[in-house]
């Protein structure tokens, strides 16, 4: 520990740390544009000077100054304030000052100094500069002009992202922020660069002139476009989303956000299923709540319980989960699922399906063996935390499965389930080792030989014991891990998914459920489609029953982890749509099996009955592996088919995505040449 | 008063230019160069060459197309060589201004005006230039291609100034007439050799060196003016 | 006057030939392996008793340098790099060592290698010295065939390389962590210091960076003793120094002389004089662009050192003498410096980036006289805030030949303004 005075105020910090962290940790508000916590230092602007005694006898960046024993540091003396007034002039004399027509106006880190340290005039009396702007792709929207050279962009992409497309070219004043050679930025984390650039240079191009910051409604909640459950800030204004921002959250996104997270937002509005629909003489046709009911009632009074099943989708929210578990039982239903692709997933423990390590632990790891997955189109920010550890510690990444730019150098040691022996090479040595399966590696046949032989090199390498769990389940939806704790899986000779949908069942009931192959479905199946899209599964549905998306209700989520979330709504749903637990519960009335939550308290209490792991929201403990016994399945069985891509087009993965106009030009820009490029 | 870098862009986006060759490929004279300045730098470090091998592709656009200059296909090159970024190679050829990222004239006239050249007469040798090659502004290169005029700062040959450095020669203690004499040489395709077209012996005062005039080392050596 | 014996560069003209044969008569290359048999530590001593001060500008005692890098390597090797980037303007001095004397510099890159454990010298030599750099390089060439340097370096034991990398126009790799930088193939932008580069140079590795003159001056003070150098020049500002002076006078020349040797004598006697006579001097700046200005009054009596140059407020530099006689226009020839270090900055750090082109600007209206008299001050004050807010020593650069010519030459201003005041206000009757 180092002990300094600033200000007057002792302060005690690691060793290590810079001057400007003191400050902080002082509780000391020192203005600066480049320094960001989570970039390398750049000490470019030249906003963060302080004056040290007995250090050279002018203004010193205390971004990048070390604190050291002793030191007696200065914020506010008369060296300080001039020089911060002098550097604010000139970043603003070159600066275009159009704030009424900026989208950063309100929340422009720019305007923000300038009125607390500024001079409040300038004396610059010659032209401005214009810089021309630059095509950054679907997402990015430039004004050069307004750029202040922080670099914090070109860091972020260079260091985090991981896709060394920006840098500035040129130099002195007609250094250039851009790609040089035009391009759309190949980051799917691309949209974090508007939340770092301080000013208006960089600002969401879907967003542009949609509306001011101080207009907006803003309410917490979690992303649910992945199984990461990245903090969100969902800014509405009346009845519409106009954006959803990254929070911090250390533990899970750090403060960063997928594109494909932050700007599906226009796919909120579009597609939507705002009423109740019942197919009449082969088309669907408006109804009343009333009438859906009705007609789901009179389906479900002939069918026998074991030919009914449900299914649940990506998207879905533990609590309508539950409800629609509890009615099932309450009907005798055992044939349940929630693993729409075939994945090959127990729920005898915990640890069988979740990512025990905790995305926080993969700064500790030392080796990483990928199996049958993308994180990068899976889960692009924790792709960005894994890039982070190769970074910081050079820990060496193996790949088992389909090739792939990871943004780090992956080995391929792959694409069958035999080389997954050869990850034990990989892992050998490595105190904390880690085995990270996706979908792509249980969704097939043989999943729960590959789940038991990933099991077994995790264990051989050690990485399986009472102080450290290395190994991990790779979920991309997010209704997956919530539905598994809560026991969404046949019951005693129940059906599976891929059963029900091929004629298993006569009475199917989606909910939220569109991964399905909706067009196996016999034409005789009667199909109830619960959901906010007009996707796959209400395009096969002979009832639809209209519920609410994930902005629009108060709901909880399970991520990759485990970690129970809960989402807060921002608006309300569409038209005659409803909150799913409520519709579960109007629906049990309908079928005579009346749940009994009548408010979301209630249903609450009955998640933390179902599974205590409900009890605990947001915080995770970090754990090890107490029980070395293997999940169910035979290592040795492994088939000899390579794994499959899973997420062919990070931009359309879900029923949300998919109805988002600005997703389209993303997967038009990005994957549609990758494809074509791949042939 | 305005240089090459100052001026934009112009109607095309840069690197996209009408006259960029799609191709550009290393020829054996050129891996025989790159070679050479790869060993320099130690293992893992070869991006340290990429100020090398710009000049490395400037040359050979000299040599194969008589005009000195880095094509973007030619920094895509560079950067596949080094494994870089292209950005990386991008940021710094536009950042070092020997790199000329557009074709130019056969002959390439970098005149020299900062202060210790403009005192001893810069301005004349400017003009003269561009009486005899008919280039109005910096960057410009005449209509029959043999010139390319382009404002540089000082090239630190100060006591022979001024300087009109030529492609890779400096000339030096330049005046109008001297000038309109070098232009004319180099149109006629006879260079006169580099150095002070004053006569004088390197840096050494008019009229012979003041000083080393009382040292003998052996017979027999010749003064190399270099 | 100093003697034709007691100067280094004996070959500073090219009156003789550059290569190893012609250099060993010279006295190059002579003893070397006994030198480095003094040891690390002998030196390194030597040099600092030598009172050697760095010839790159800053005048940094080169023998206190070289003893800031690491006694015992951590298993990182060192480097030494020789900063040839030379571009200040006035500045032609190294040029002259690497086309001319180049064996002196390969000489003292051995031994300064040696003095501090480095494994090689990178020597980065400005783009446009393009034919300085054929030399070199063969020069180069011939101390590695001739077993002076590579393996087992004169047969000391010792292994060292030398190598030779070209710029390719950028001044501001003349600051010693933007040459590390561009050394490593980025863009010459300088480094936040700390770390220094004795800690975390080149590579992320020990690295001290020496100018030209300062590494080939170094086997003569070691084959002569420190005593002899210290015995020329003055006191603290000891030994000889290759000064250029150009500009108004009527034979500009290189020379190299003693340090302390008053400005006038060494115009007068090496430069042929002030053009027109010392009585037409107007100004000089002593040491390369970036020291202030000073006027004649000054110029009558300062010495050409280090510590006399600062007492009157400008500095040595590199000793690059720029005379200007009375037909100068002072503003202009300040201010295409301010268009120099406009051209010049990197544009990393914001006070550099727009501070250079706001002080040009201003600077180019003053010329005309086209600006107010307050003006004056709001510049002056703009040079304040770009000097000493910046990541390094470019900005201050920028700032000092303005603070100098508002020092000496403010009426000067003022009368421009007032001219073109005049000039606006008269009635356009002439037409």
């Amino acid at each position: 520990m180092t002990k300094l005075t600033i200000d007057g105020i002792e302060v005690e910090v690691p060793a290590g740390a810079t001057v400007l962290q003191a400050a902080e940790a002082a509780g000391i508000e020192i203005p600066r544009f480049c320094y960001h916590e989570r970039l390398s230092i750049a000490g470019n602007c030249r906003m963060c000077l302080v004056e040290i005694e007995k250090a050279p006898p002018k203004p010193i960046a205390s971004c990048a100054w070390p604190a050291a024993e002793g030191m007696v540091v200065h914020t506010d003396s008369p060296m300080v304030r001039n020089a911060r007034r002098g550097v604010m002039e000139f970043l603003l004399i070159n600066h275009p000052l159009d704030c009424p027509i900026c989208d950063q106006g309100g929340e422009c880190d720019l305007q923000d100094q300038a009125l607390g340290y500024g001079a409040g005039r300038s004396r610059y009396e010659e032209n401005k500069r214009a810089v021309k702007d630059k095509n950054l792709g679907p997402l990015v929207k430039t004004v050069m002009t307004r750029c202040i050279h922080c670099t914090r962009c070109i860091r972020f992409i260079t260091e985090v992202a991981g896709v060394p497309d920006l840098g500035a070219t040129a130099r002195g004043e007609n250094m250039e922020v851009g790609t040089y050679v035009e391009k759309a930025l190949g980051s799917e984390l691309s949209g974090n660069i508007i939340d770092l650039c301080p000013v208006g240079a960089l600002t969401s191009k879907p967003y542009a002139f949609v509306a001011r910051s101080w207009e907006l409604s803003k309410t917490d909640s979690v992303d649910v476009l992945d199984a990461v459950g990245a903090a969100i800030r969902v800014d509405a204004r009346g009845p519409e989303v106009l954006r959803i921002l990254p929070r911090l959250n250390d533990d899970v996104n750090e403060e960063w956000l997928g594109d494909k997270s932050r700007f599906s937002v226009d796919g909120l509005k579009r597609r939507r299923l705002d009423r109740p629909w019942v197919r009449r003489d082969g088309k669907l046709a408006p109804a009343s709540w009333d009438e859906a009911f009705a007609a789901v009632a009179d389906r479900f009074a002939t069918a026998r319980p074991e030919r009914i099943g449900a299914i649940t989708g990506d998207l879905v929210d533990a609590e309508s989960v539950l409800a629609l578990r509890d009615l099932m039982r309450r009907l005798g239903v055992v044939n349940l699922d929630c693993r729409q692709r075939g994945e090959q997933l127990s729920t005898e423990r915990r640890d069988f399906y979740c990512f025990n390590s905790g995305i926080a632990g993969i700064d500790e790891a030392d080796a990483i063996l990928l199996i049958g997955t993308n994180p990068r189109r899976e889960a692009p920010v924790l792709n960005a935390r894994i890039r982070k550890r190769w970074l910081a510690a050079g820990s060496p990444v193996g790949l088992v499965g389909p090739a792939a730019e990871l943004t780090y150098p992956a080995r391929h040691l792959g694409d069958r389930p035999e080389a997954i022996a050869a990850g034990a090479a990989l892992l050998a040595g490595a105190a904390k080792p880690m085995v990270i399966l996706g979908a792509g590696a249980t969704a097939r046949p043989d999943g729960a030989a590959v789940l038991a032989a990933a099991w077994a090199v995790a264990a051989g390498a050690g990485g399986l014991r009472a102080d450290w769990h290395g190994f991990n389940l790779l979920h991309h939806a997010a209704g997956m891990t919530g539905a598994l704790d809560l026991g969404f899986v046949p019951g005693p000779r129940g059906k599976t998914a891929a059963e029900m949908v091929a004629g298993g069942v006569d009475v199917l009931f989606l909910l939220g459920a569109d991964a399905i192959d909706a067009g196996r479905i016999p034409a005789t199946t009667f199909v109830v489609y619960q959901g906010h899209h007009g996707d796959a599964g209400a395009a096969r549905a002979d009832v639809i029953l209209p519920g609410a998306a994930y902005t629009e209700k108060d709901a909880t989520y399970v991520n990759t982890e485990g970690r129970v979330q809960r989402g807060q709504r921002a608006v309300f749903p569409p038209g005659e749509a409803r909150e799913d637990w409520k519709i579960l519960r109007a629906l049990s009335a309908a079928l005579g099996h009346t749940l009994p939550y009548d408010d979301l308290d209630a249903l609450r209490a009955q998640l933390d009955q179902a599974n205590p792991v409900f009890g605990r929201v947001g915080f995770l403990p970090r754990f090890g592996c107490t029980d070395p016994t293997p999940p169910p399945g035979d290592a040795a069985a492994l088939g000899s088919a390579p794994f499959a891509v899973t997420i062919p087009d990070y931009y359309r993965t879900d029923p949300i995505s998919r109805a988002s106009p600005t997703m389209a030009e993303c997967s038009a820009t990005f994957a549609a040449p990758l494809a074509a490029a791949a042939e | 008063m305005t240089d090459a870098s100052d001026v934009s862009p112009g109607e095309f986006p840069p690197g996209q230019e009408p006259w960029q060759p799609a191709q550009f490929a290393f020829d054996a004279e050129s891996e025989a160069e790159i070679a050479v300045h790869l060993a320099k730098y130690p293992p893992g470090r070869q991006a340290s060459a990429v100020i090398p091998l710009l000049y490395v592709v400037q040359k050979q656009m000299k040599r194969t197309t008589g005009s000195a200059w880095v094509p973007r296909a030619g920094m895509e090159a560079v950067a596949a060589r080094l494994a870089m970024p292209p950005i990386r190679v991008f940021e710094v050829a536009t950042f070092y201004l020997m790199f000329n990222l557009r074709p130019i004239g056969k002959w390439h006239l970098q005149l020299c005006t900062t202060t210790p050249c403009w005192l001893r007469g810069s301005d004349a040798v400017v003009a003269a230039c561009r009486e005899a090659t008919g280039i109005e502004g910096w960057g410009e290169t005449s209509a029959d291609g043999m010139f390319t005029m382009t404002e540089v700062e000082c090239v630190g040959a100060c006591v022979n100034a001024p300087i009109l450095q030529v492609n890779d020669d400096f000339y030096e203690d330049m005046d109008a007439d001297r000038t309109r004499a070098l232009l004319a040489a180099l149109r006629d395709g006879t260079p006169p050799p580099a150095g002070s077209m004053a006569g004088r012996q390197a840096s050494a005062p008019e009229g012979g060196p003041m000083t080393l005039t009382t040292l003998a080392f052996a017979p027999g050596e010749q003064a190399d003016a270099g | 006057m100093l003697a034709d014996r007691d100067r280094i560069f004996t070959n500073l003209y090219g009156l003789h030939d550059w290569r190893l044969a012609a250099a060993r008569r010279r006295g190059d290359w002579d003893g070397t392996k006994d030198i480095l048999a003094r040891g690390r530590e002998a030196i390194v001593e030597e040099m600092k008793a030598s009172g050697l001060r760095g010839r790159g500008g800053a005048g940094f005692p080169t023998g206190l340098k070289w003893s800031f890098m690491p006694k015992q390597s951590d298993g990182r090797p060192g480097y030494l790099a020789v900063n040839a980037d030379e571009s200040e303007p006035g500045t032609c001095k190294d040029r002259d060592i690497i086309r001319h004397d180049p064996h002196k510099l390969i000489e003292g890159c051995l031994i300064a290698c040696f003095a501090m454990g480095a494994s090689a010298a990178y020597i980065y030599i400005r783009g446009e010295f393009a034919n300085e750099a054929k030399v070199l390089d063969a020069a180069i060439a011939e101390a590695y065939a001739a077993g002076l340097i590579g393996k087992n370096a004169c047969g000391s034991g010792y292994d060292c390389d030398v190598f030779l990398h070209r710029g390719a126009g950028a001044y501001i790799c003349g600051e010693e962590t933007a040459l590390l930088e561009s050394l490593e193939g980025k863009k010459g932008m300088p480094r936040m210091k700390p770390p220094f580069p004795a800690a975390m140079g080149l590579y992320g590795c020990p690295t001290t960076v020496n100018n030209v003159e300062s590494i080939a001056v170094a086997p003569t003070i070691l084959r002569r003793g420190a005593a002899w150098f210290a015995g020329l020049g003055r006191k603290n500002n000891t030994g000889t120094k290759v000064f250029c002076i150009s500009g108004h006078v009527n034979k500009p020349c290189n020379v190299e002389e003693e340090l302390g040797i008053p400005m006038r004598e060494l115009i007068d006697r090496y430069a042929g004089g002030v053009r027109g006579g010392w009585d037409n001097l107007l100004a000089v700046i002593p040491g390369g662009a970036s020291v202030p200005v000073i006027p004649k009054s000054v110029c009558d009596s300062v010495l050409m050192d280090f510590d006399s140059l600062r007492e009157v407020r400008s500095g040595l530099g590199t000793a690059a003498v720029i005379v200007m006689d009375q037909s100068t226009d002072i503003i202009r020839a300040i201010a295409r410096l301010s268009q120099f270090y406009k051209h010049e900055s990197c544009g990393q750090c914001t006070p550099c980036r727009e501070g250079t082109g706001w002080m040009m600007r201003v600077m180019n209206r003053m010329v005309e006289g086209r600006a107010d008299p307050e003006e004056i001050d709001t510049l002056e004050q703009v040079t304040r805030q770009v000097e000493g807010h910046t990541i390094c020593a470019l900005g201050d650069a920028a700032a000092w030949p303005i603070q100098g010519l508002i020092r000496h030459f403010r009426p000067v201003m003022e009368a421009r303004i007032a001219a073109y005041q005049a000039r606006q206000a008269m009635p356009m009757a002439a037409e």
